[in-house]
């Protein structure tokens, strides 16, 4: 028994070792020289070089020259990410969702045609980057009126930021809310 | 909509493939032959073997394997006990989080030395990069290596004719981390940080967004755990919310990868089990059982889930749901894929998850509870085949029963002694989850009597009891996902699911290993034309047909208050 505990104290030391620093440590050093950007966490800086946020990281957008993101049941606290939790059936669900779609309809008008459903329920993470294109297309005249932009440059950027599903099927077509509003900025100048 | 079918069809398919020639190699490591590794990772395994003091020449019969196996269990737990609690006097805490509180320590401590990654703490604010690499990460590798030890015991036991001794636990311990695990998950870490996971020693970042706002963004060494998390069956993610998270799973490639990584070991057990028998039909059969039970699960799941949650029908008019129910999904997997997640997650007993299961449809949800309830569909790598072993000792006790003939298994007689060990590792899981599940409503509803309900619960009615079923579920199948409405850090939830993640661990490992062993000892009977065949259709219906009757009957009562229920309610 006493050889028995010896060997799994010194198994587990000598492993925790490998597994534990120098298996995390090289493949830091592969994201360190190889994906230097993808490894600090994709993140987008000003040229003073003071972070925006993170490419890969929803960040809250209230201002009418803006895109919207999906809802966060986190309020978009990328230090403590979650969904709602809230079960399909549950009444609490739905109220969020009226009240959601509600201010969705005021804010693009009521004749803007159906509303996505991804811009009205919270994601998993609360900090989902993406939106579809269809709930871009929703938003782009109320931001285009909001620039005094024409439309048609903005559904442009729109397109141009759609990213396709992977080899045509894997994953859903998406918009990068916070790159298509940077897009907006660098094409029209940032909002007074 | 067709597209998502594509989509799921795809992953399911290039899984399959990739599982065969991994089955292969598995069984070339422990059968102890030569592989394109071992230049590099023999000397290594020789270093750590002789570091340990461990001779591994010498073979242990299953009862010195089964000691070696436990004891070595003890001290991951005892050396992540002392981790997790002692971590803010530790280095690499560049967030300075703070000691876990004790019932909190012990329920972590045991729920990833169980494999089981059930988390009751958020990953952003409840760890330290030191305790995710050296205690999250760690437990990760070895308490996988565990898993597929067992199984691989078992499988030699199987194959053997008056065999004594059934391996070396540290050899396949060893082995297992450091020619299947670890290989495996670099290449995959390697990916996922070129599609984006970050990995950095650098703590949370401080962002002024765009509008002028603050916003405070987590990061860490997260692709080094989130490889090893999916290909060790483990679920434990970096942050709360587990591979949902951009940083852990940023692109529908990291989600290919990723669900990939949950399935293709479990799978490759089942091909492995064919080379060590050398009973290439028995494997492909039991495949094909396994896969008549998965696949129409997630056929199942993802209709549910891509069809739209009808309860938001009340919102209001003008809500478009034609991708789907999109609550606690994110868009760039879409429900359906999310939808083949949850039910992979469930069947292999991972416990990540890409989407929230709390709000999956009742019967979406339903689906992951039934994949936790069999816990052999594929199942936990390694123990997965134990627990197949369990239903296939019943399947053939039946099926001799049915024709009169003396059950056999692999030419071993079938006798009491082997099916007291399979009714006991059959019954314990169900004991475990329905007692848990009854206690926890029993203290819920005395507590609510008193006029103070326990903020337990985020949703009510049936959807609460399903809160409740999940949790002891996960816990008992060392699952490790949740429906995180649970407030599950509290004493009552630790101390409890604790206690039920290690009983379920240990005792569904020991019971087959103790009944591969007897079968291992029995010398075998010669093939006649009396056999029962266990390789033809016959005999693999008689098998599916076990596996759903008595793997699922026993739910049936708590599958109708709770998932099915919250669908009729909803009309």
């Amino acid at each position: 028994m006493v050889r028995e505990i010896r060997q799994a104290i010194l198994f587990n030391l000598v492993t925790l070792l490998l597994l534990g620093g120098l298996y995390p440590l090289v493949l830091w050093g592969v994201g360190a020289v190889a994906f230097p950007a993808q490894a600090e966490g994709s993140l987008v800086r000003r040229p003073d070089g003071t972070a925006i946020g993170s490419r890969l990281i929803a960040q809250p957008f209230e201002r009418m020259e803006y895109f919207r993101p999906r809802p966060s049941a986190v309020g978009f606290n990328a230090a403590g990410s979650g969904g709602s939790n809230l079960g399909p059936s549950n009444p609490d669900l739905v109220k969020e969702v009226a009240e959601r779609l509600a201010a969705v309809r005021a804010r693009e008008g009521e004749d803007a045609g159906p509303v996505p459903s991804e811009l009205v329920t919270a994601s998993g993470s609360g900090l989902d980057p993406h939106i579809p294109p269809a709930a871009a297309a929703l938003q782009a005249a109320r931001v285009a009126k909001a620039r005094g932009a024409p439309i048609e440059r903005v559904s442009a950027l729109i397109e141009e930021h759609t990213e396709p599903p992977l080899l045509g099927f894997l994953g859903r077509p998406r918009v990068d809310v916070l790159e298509l509003n940077l897009a907006l900025d660098t094409a029209f100048g940032p909002p007074r | 909509m067709g597209l998502e079918w594509v989509a799921i069809a795809f992953t399911i398919f290039v899984t399959i493939v990739t599982s065969v020639p991994i089955g292969r190699y598995i069984h070339k490591v422990f059968a102890g032959k030569r592989t394109f590794l071992d230049p590099i990772v023999a000397p290594l395994e020789g270093l750590v073997l002789r570091f340990s003091g461990v001779d591994a020449r010498r073979e242990q019969t299953w009862k010195q394997y089964a000691l070696s196996l436990l004891v070595a269990n003890v001290f991951m737990w005892l050396f992540a006990f002392l981790l997790l609690s002692a971590q803010r006097l530790l280095p690499l805490n560049p967030d300075r989080i703070g000691a876990m509180e004790p019932t909190l320590a012990f329920n972590t401590a045991a729920s990833f030395t169980t494999n089981t990654d059930l988390q009751h703490y958020g990953g952003e604010t409840g760890l330290s990069t030191l305790s995710q690499l050296f205690v999250v990460g760690f437990l990760q590798f070895v308490t996988a290596a565990t898993g597929v030890a067992a199984g691989i015991a078992a499988m030699r036991a199987l194959a053997g004719d008056r065999l004594e001794r059934v391996g070396h636990f540290y050899l396949d311990l060893i082995r297992a981390t450091l020619r299947v695990f670890l290989p495996l998950a670099l290449v995959v870490g390697v990916v996922l940080l070129w599609q984006g996971v970050p990995m950095t020693c650098g703590g949370a970042v401080r962002a002024r967004t765009l509008e002028g706002g603050e916003q405070t963004i987590a990061r860490g060494a997260v692709a080094s755990v989130v490889a090893i998390k999916q290909l060790g069956t483990n679920g434990g993610g970096y942050f709360a919310s587990n591979s949902a998270h951009p940083y852990e799973n940023p692109t529908p490639l990291t989600n290919l990868v990723e669900t990939w990584a949950l399935a293709v070991i479990p799978m490759a057990m089942v091909w492995a089990l064919g080379h060590f028998t050398g009973r290439r039909r028995l494997a492909s059969m039991l495949f094909a059982v396994l896969l008549a039970i998965y696949l129409p699960m997630v056929v199942f799941a993802a209709r549910q889930e891509t069809a739209g949650n009808p309860a938001l029908a009340a919102a209001g008019a003008g809500l478009d749901q034609s991708t789907g129910s999109m609550e606690g999904k994110e868009v760039r997997f879409g429900a359906g894929l999310s939808a083949l997640w949850a039910v992979t997650t469930t069947a292999t007993s991972n416990g990540s998850v890409n989407g929230m299961h709390d709000s999956l449809t009742p019967l979406g949800g339903l689906i992951a509870l039934c994949g936790m309830w069999l816990n052999a569909l594929f199942g936990g790598v390694g123990v997965g085949f134990l627990n197949l072993l369990v239903f296939l000792v019943v399947a053939v006790f039946v099926a001799g029963m049915m024709i009169g003939r003396t059950p056999e298994f692999l030419g071993k007689k079938i006798e009491a002694k082997e099916m007291k060990l399979a009714s006991l590792a059959m019954l314990w899981h169900p004991l475990a989850v329905l007692v848990g599940t009854a206690v926890a409503c029993h203290v819920w509803t005395t507590a609510a009597s008193h006029g103070h309900a326990l903020a337990w619960l985020k949703n009510s009615g049936p959807h609460g009891f399903s809160e409740m079923l999940y949790e002891f579920t996960s816990a008992a199948a060392n699952n490790g996902s949740g429906f995180e409405g649970l407030g599950d850090d509290t004493p009552f939830w630790n101390i409890a699911t604790g206690l039920v993640m290690i009983l379920s661990r240990y005792i569904p490992i020991i019971a087959p290993l103790a009944l591969a062993g007897t079968l291992a000892a029995k010398p075998r009977a010669p093939q006649t034309a009396g056999t029962l065949n266990v390789e033809g259709a016959t005999f693999g219906f008689t098998l599916w047909a076990v596996i759903l009757i008595l793997g699922l009957l026993m739910f049936m009562p708590v599958a109708v208050l709770g998932p099915i229920a919250e669908r009729l309610a909803a009309g």
